[in-house]
C-alpha cells in the first residue's frame, strides 16, 4: 500500500497539553474559565481527512503509478470551550477549510473523530435537535446564497427544515427580527441576493445561520472576500452576537489581524497539522513555533517603518508527498536530524506553558526567544 | 398586484429588450405563434373538416390553389386526391405534429433532468453508469431508435391496438432518443452547483438530497434546459415528419404534416404540386421559426454574449 500514515501527536500528549492550557486559563481567558466546567462545545481528536486524487484506474495502470493520496488534514486535535472562539490560521492549502467541513460533518473523517457537546458527531448529525445547534458561515458571499431565492426564504430555510416555527406569519416575524439583528431592514426580505453588496450578503448568511438558534458556529473565512472596512463591521457584528447569544465559534482565516480581533485561542496550521495552539495574546506577544514567528514577522506594523521586510521563504510542500518528520523542516532554520526524521508532538512550551507547540527545537530549548528572529532571515 | 408586477418585470427584463432588438426573432416568434394558433384552433377556424367523410366529395379532388385559373375560393390551397382541403389538412396535421413534438420533448426533458440531476449530484459509480448509458444511447441515430421501437411494437401488438397506441409509441421513441442531451447538460450544471456554498449550507442544515436537488439545484440549471428544449422541439417535429413520411409514424387516421407530404409526394410528378408543397412549407416555417427562437434564447441567456 502506497499510503503511509505518519503517526501524529498522541491523544495523551494532547490531553496533557490541554490540561496545561486550562490551568493557565483563568488570568488570560476569563470567558474560557467561566465556561470550562460545562465541558467543551466541540472536540477534535486526531482528526484526519485524506482525499484520493489518483488518476482513473486505467490511466494509472498504464502509467504504472501508485495511488495519490492528498493528506489535507493529518492528525489535528483541539477543543473549544463553550462561549469561546478558536481560530485556525494558516496559508492556503494547509487544511483549515477541510477542518471546518469535517467539524460540521460535510466530510466524514478518514481517521479520528469529532465530539460535539459530548456526543459523537455522526450521532449528533443524525438527530435534528442536535444538528440545529451547529451552523456554518461561508467564505464567498456571492456563492453562499441561492440566487433564485428571496432573502426571506433563504433565512427561513433552517427554520422550515427544523420545523422551529410552522406558522407563516410567525416565520415572517422571525425573519424580520433576524434581519434587524444583523443590521438589515426587515423590508430586505422581499429582495433577491443580487440586490445586495458583499457585506450585506454576509449579514444575510449570518442571519440564516442564526435562524435555527445555534450554539456553535463554524465560520470559514467569513471576511476574506470583503473590503477591510466591511470586514471590521462583520467582525464586530459577530463579536456582539457572541456576547449576546453566548455563541461558540470555530473561526477559519488566513488573516492574522482578523484573528487577533476575534479569538480567545488560536491554532496555527501547517500542512494539515497544528503547529502551535495558544491563547490569542500569547501567540502574538510570545510566538514559539518557528513558523508562527515567521508569520508574525510578516505582519506590517508601525514600529517596523523603514526596516527591511524579510519575507517567509520557500514554498509549502505538497500535501500529496509531505516531507518526513516535522512538515516545516525544509523551511525551518532550527531544523536538525531529529526534525527530519521524527514528527514532533504538541507539547506545552517551556516558558509559555499555555501554548502548546509541535516543535523539537522548542521542546529541547534550541529556540532563542530573545533573539528577534534570525529565523526569518534564514528562511529567505 | 403580484401578477401585475410580474408582468411589468417581464417587460422590463433583459430578455424582453434583446427580443425587441432582433427583428429576425420577432418575425420568427410571429410565425411560430401563427403556426401554434392555427394548429390549436384548427377545429374552430379551419374552413373544412378534412376528416368528416360525409362532407368530402370526390368531384372536388385535385382542385388547384384558389389563385390559379381552375381554382375554387372555398379551397384556398387546393384539394388532394380525396377532395380534402389542403389548408384544413395542414392545420389539422400541424396539430398532430406539434402534439407529438411537444410531448416528446417534455418526456425527454423530464427524463433527462431527473437522470442528469441524480448523476451530477450523487456522482461516483451512479454517475459513471448513467453517463455511459447516455453515451451508448447517443451512438444510435434517433431515427434508428424510433424505427426499432416502432417495429417491435408493430410486431408485438395487433393492428387495431397498434393504431390506437401509435401516437404514444412515436412520442416515446422520439423522447427516448433525445434525453441524453438534457441529461448531459443538467449533469454539467449540477456538478458546478452542488459545490456552491448555498448547497453546502443546506447540507449543513440536513436538508435531504432530493429536496436539495429539487429546490436548490434544479432552478439554477433550468436556463440551458429551456434552450435545448426549444431547439429540440424543431428536431422532434422533423423526426416525427420523417417517420410519418416513411410510413411508420402516426396512424393514417391522424395524418401529421409528414403524412401529408408523403401522400402529396405520389402526385408531385403528375402536376398536382400543391398537395405536397404546402404541407412542406408549413413544416419548414414551423421548424425554422422554433429553431430561430431557440438560437435567440441561447444567445440571450448566455452571459458571455451580452
Amino acid at each position: 500500500m502506497a499510503e503511509q500514515i505518519v503517526a501524529g501527536p498522541t491523544a495523551a500528549a494532547f490531553a496533557a497539553a490541554t490540561e496545561a492550557a486550562r490551568d493557565a486559563g483563568p488570568t488570560a481567558l476569563p470567558a474560557f474559565a467561566h465556561a470550562a466546567d460545562a465541558g467543551p462545545m466541540l472536540e477534535a481528536e486526531e482528526l484526519a481527512r485524506h482525499f484520493d486524487v489518483s488518476r482513473p484506474l486505467l490511466q494509472r495502470l498504464f502509467a504504472g503509478e501508485a495511488r495519490r493520496i492528498l493528506r489535507a488534514v493529518d492528525g489535528v486535535s483541539f477543543s473549544i470551550p463553550k462561549g469561546t472562539t478558536l481560530s485556525l490560521v494558516g496559508e492556503s492549502g494547509c487544511g483549515k477549510s477541510t477542518v471546518a467541513r469535517l467539524v460540521v460533518g460535510l466530510y466524514p473523517p478518514t481517521r479520528g473523530r469529532v465530539i460535539f457537546d459530548g456526543q459523537d458527531l455522526a450521532q449528533a448529525r443524525a438527530d435534528s435537535a442536535q444538528r440545529r445547534r451547529m451552523q456554518m458561515i461561508f467564505q464567498d458571499p456571492y456563492a453562499s446564497l441561492n440566487p433564485r431565492w428571496r432573502v426571506q426564504d433563504i433565512i427561513a430555510e433552517p427554520i422550515r427544515a427544523f420545523g422551529l416555527v410552522t406558522d407563516r406569519g410567525a416565520q415572517r416575524d422571525r425573519v424580520a427580527q433576524l434581519l434587524t439583528q444583523v443590521g438589515l431592514s426587515p423590508l430586505d426580505g422581499e429582495k433577491f441576493p443580487h440586490e445586495f453588496s458583499g457585506g450585506q450578503r454576509q449579514r444575510i448568511s449570518i442571519a440564516r445561520a442564526l435562524s435555527s438558534n445555534p450554539e456553535f458556529l463554524v465560520c470559514d473565512e467569513p471576511t476574506s472576500a470583503l473590503d477591510v472596512s466591511v470586514q471590521a463591521q462583520i467582525l464586530n457584528l459577530m463579536k456582539a452576537l457572541q456576547r449576546d447569544l453566548g455563541l461558540t465559534y470555530l473561526f477559519i482565516s488566513h488573516n492574522l489581524a482578523v484573528v487577533r480581533q476575534i479569538s480567545d485561542r488560536i491554532g496555527v496550521m501547517y500542512l494539515g497539522r497544528i503547529a502551535e495552539l495558544a491563547p490569542a495574546e500569547t501567540l502574538f506577544t510570545a510566538p514559539r513555533h518557528p513558523y508562527t514567528r515567521a508569520l508574525m514577522e510578516a505582519i506590517p506594523d508601525l514600529d517596523m517603518t523603514g526596516r527591511k521586510r524579510i519575507p517567509v521563504g520557500g514554498e509549502v510542500p505538497s500535501p500529496i508527498s509531505p516531507p518526513p518528520g516535522c512538515p516545516f523542516h525544509p523551511r525551518c532554520p532550527l531544523a536538525n536530524e531529529r526534525c527530519r526524521a521524527e514528527v514532533p508532538a504538541l507539547l506545552p512550551a517551556r516558558g509559555t506553558p499555555e501554548s502548546v507547540v509541535a516543535c523539537h527545537a522548542v521542546e529541547e530549548g534550541r529556540d532563542h526567544i530573545e533573539a528577534p528572529l534570525a529565523v526569518a532571515a534564514a528562511l529567505s | 398586484m403580484a401578477a401585475q408586477s410580474a408582468l411589468a418585470r417581464a417587460f422590463d427584463s433583459d430578455l424582453w429588450w434583446s427580443f425587441k432588438r432582433s427583428p429576425v426573432t420577432v418575425v420568427s416568434a410571429i410565425v411560430a405563434l401563427a403556426c401554434i394558433l392555427g394548429a390549436v384552433l384548427a377545429p374552430w377556424i379551419a374552413p373544412h373538416n378534412p376528416f368528416d367523410l360525409a362532407s368530402l366529395n370526390l368531384i372536388d379532388a385535385f382542385k388547384p390553389p384558389a389563385w390559379t385559373g381552375d381554382g375554387d375560393a372555398t379551397y384556398p390551397l387546393g384539394t388532394d386526391d380525396q377532395g380534402r382541403d389542403v389548408l384544413s389538412a395542414i392545420m389539422y396535421g400541424a396539430r398532430v405534429s406539434l402534439l407529438v413534438g411537444i410531448c416528446a420533448v417534455l418526456f425527454a426533458t423530464i427524463l433527462g433532468i431527473a437522470i442528469g440531476l441524480v448523476a451530477g449530484y450523487v456522482g461516483g459509480t451512479v454517475d459513471s453508469v448513467l453517463m455511459r448509458i447516455a453515451d451508448i444511447q447517443l451512438t444510435f441515430p434517433s431515427i434508428l431508435i424510433a424505427l426499432l421501437i416502432d417495429g417491435i411494437v408493430r410486431a408485438a401488438l395487433p393492428r387495431e391496438v397498434h393504431d390506437r397506441v401509435a401516437l404514444f409509441v412515436v412520442i416515446f421513441a422520439i423522447g427516448i432518443s433525445a434525453w441524453p442531451a438534457f441529461a448531459r447538460t443538467v449533469r454539467g450544471s449540477t456538478l458546478v452547483e452542488r459545490n456552491k456554498e448555498y448547497v453546502l449550507a443546506a447540507r449543513v442544515i440536513g436538508v435531504s438530497p432530493l429536496r436539495i436537488m429539487a429546490s436548490h439545484v434544479l432552478p439554477n440549471v433550468l436556463g440551458p434546459v429551456l434552450v435545448i428544449a426549444t431547439l429540440g422541439l424543431g428536431g422532434a417535429i422533423l423526426t416525427e415528419a420523417t417517420l410519418s413520411f416513411l410510413g411508420v409514424g402516426v396512424p393514417p387516421t391522424q395524418p401529421s404534416l409528414g403524412t401529408l407530404i408523403r401522400i402529396g409526394n405520389d402526385f408531385l410528378f403528375s402536376g398536382e404540386w400543391w398537395i405536397t408543397i404546402f404541407p412542406g412549407v408549413a413544416l419548414i416555417a414551423m421548424v425554422l421559426s422554433v429553431n430561430l427562437l431557440g438560437d435567440w434564447l441561447r444567445d440571450a441567456l448566455n452571459p458571455k454574449l451580452r
